[in-house]
């Protein structure tokens, strides 16, 4: 439990200290979003029909983005292997870094959310689906995100294959994340949504830290 | 079990299975084709377009049954490192990849001409297309590392990963939209006719068949492959 937090609080502090990374993300998110608009054009309704699809959509791109380098500076500079011999348990290394990774960015996306959603014309009463379906969503992209880290550390070519790697397995998240924000604009109760995204996240919590550890300790090997 | 795990008493019988799986898969073709091309009943509704059918459902059956094999060899070789799982589940990927496509393809001709338009994001068409995106990634990642067995052992623990997630993926999008017509074969008994059925059941027949042929064709490809790369080792270290 010690190595957990040390991690954590290692991996928040270098996050804290170097703000790039989640400024990256966040432009990431409005600069995508600010194109969709140039895509479709600037009439309001047709905006405010696929806003709540549109900004799920960014913010899983943007999280997307900033995964690649979760595990890759510590795999180059040889951190990772200390990690891995230093008697923390290695599910709890990898966990503990993909809390880190959704404290900054996650939260990020999470708290620049509702200005997209405003200049995408996100009708006012699907805010609170938008927050509860990212809130319950974007930690399970994480921890995926944290397996698919883990698979391509030292391969030819990191980014995209991550994508090519992870886009199918978002897709649950994004359907359901995306339901909720649209059942909300239709006034339709949105309790299963929900529950959904909180099973998936339920069962990512428990599968994802294993085998994101088996996949960190094929690296190292 | 771990008999089999030896490369050359698994070829012997890969090889003892190989003239059977051809002369059976090709048998199944020469009599499905023409039965469900042309003297099987056109489908009162669809017309002929039904006959799309008997390539569309098995080539689903085999693109899903392909990652089956493909997720249990690789948890075979993540479990006890039995190299051979793992070449089968590598050797496999392609010919999954293949069925997967030749669903999406005929899928989207048989869209045309019954819902007007090449593609529809129906729910089972696009879990297909999410397997064949699996596929992708999972051949993307085996080839990505200079070290082979790295590219091995990542691409096996991504098979795993996604055989957790395709039930969920499917069920997903089952939610997410239902359009399709409901899926023919029940375990409740045969809801379409007999003529239609046997013609069905030999496609699946010739089709299971032919994935074992080339099968052993690409087992017996990735083995020397494999010696190749010994050989050279060898005669590099040797020089």
């Amino acid at each position: 439990m010690r190595g957990f937090t040390a991690i954590l609080r290692r991996d928040l502090m270098l996050a804290v200290r170097n703000q790039g990374e989640m400024l990256m993300v966040i432009g990431f998110f409005a600069i995508a979003a600010t194109l969709f608009a140039f895509g479709v054009g600037p009439e309001a309704n047709v905006q405010s029909r696929i806003s709540s699809g549109v900004v799920w959509t960014m913010a899983l791109l943007a999280a997307l983005l900033s995964l690649e380098r979760l595990f890759a500076l510590d795999y180059e500079d040889g951190t990772l292997d200390q990690l891995m011999l230093s008697g923390v348990e290695p599910a709890a290394m990898v966990l503990a870094k993909t809390i880190a990774h959704w404290l900054t960015t996650g939260l990020a996306l999470l708290i620049a959310a509702p200005a997209v959603a405003l200049s995408l014309q996100l009708p006012s009463q699907a805010y609170g689906a938008l927050m509860i379906s990212l809130l319950l969503g974007t930690p399970t992209l994480s921890l995926l995100g944290a397996v698919g880290a883990a698979l391509v550390l030292g391969s030819r070519r990191g980014g995209v294959l991550l994508s090519l790697l992870l886009l199918p397995l978002y897709s649950p998240v994004l359907i359901f994340g995306a339901a909720a924000v649209e059942g909300a604009i239709l006034g339709i109760n949105t309790t299963a949504p929900y529950a959904v995204l909180g099973g998936l996240l339920i069962l990512a919590l428990t599968l994802c830290p294993w085998a994101g550890a088996v996949a960190v300790r094929h690296a190292v090997e | 079990m771990h008999k089999f795990a030896n490369p050359t008493f698994f070829m012997k019988i890969a090889n003892a299975i190989y003239p059977w799986a051809v002369g059976i898969s090709v048998l199944c073709f020469v009599i499905g084709l023409p039965v469900a091309l042309i003297t099987s009943p056109p489908d009162y509704q669809q017309g002929d377009t039904v006959r799309i059918m008997y390539v569309h459902v098995p080539a689903a059956w085999m693109g899903s049954m392909v990652y089956a094999v493909m997720a249990a060899s690789s948890a075979v070789y993540l479990i006890w490192r039995h190299t051979i799982a793992h070449i089968i589940a590598r050797a496999s990927a392609p010919i999954g990849a293949m069925f997967t496509a030749l669903c999406l393809v005929t899928g989207m001709l048989w869209g045309e001409p019954m819902w007007g338009t090449w593609w529809v994001w129906d729910a089972r068409l696009t879990s297909m297309l999410i397997l064949f995106f699996l596929y992708l990634g999972y051949i993307a990642l085996g080839d990505a590392f200079e070290d082979q067995e790295r590219g091995d052992r990542a691409a096996a623990l991504l098979a795993l990963v996604g055989s957790v997630n395709l039930p969920i993926v499917h069920f997903s999008v089952e939610w997410w939209n239902t359009l399709h017509q409901s899926s023919i074969l029940s375990m409740k008994g045969f809801s379409i006719s007999v003529q239609m059925v046997v013609p069905l059941l030999l496609m699946v027949g010739a089709f299971q068949f032919y994935y074992i042929a080339v099968l052993v064709i690409r087992l017996r490809a990735e083995l020397l492959a494999a010696k190749i790369r010994t050989a050279r080792f060898n005669l590099a270290a040797a020089g």
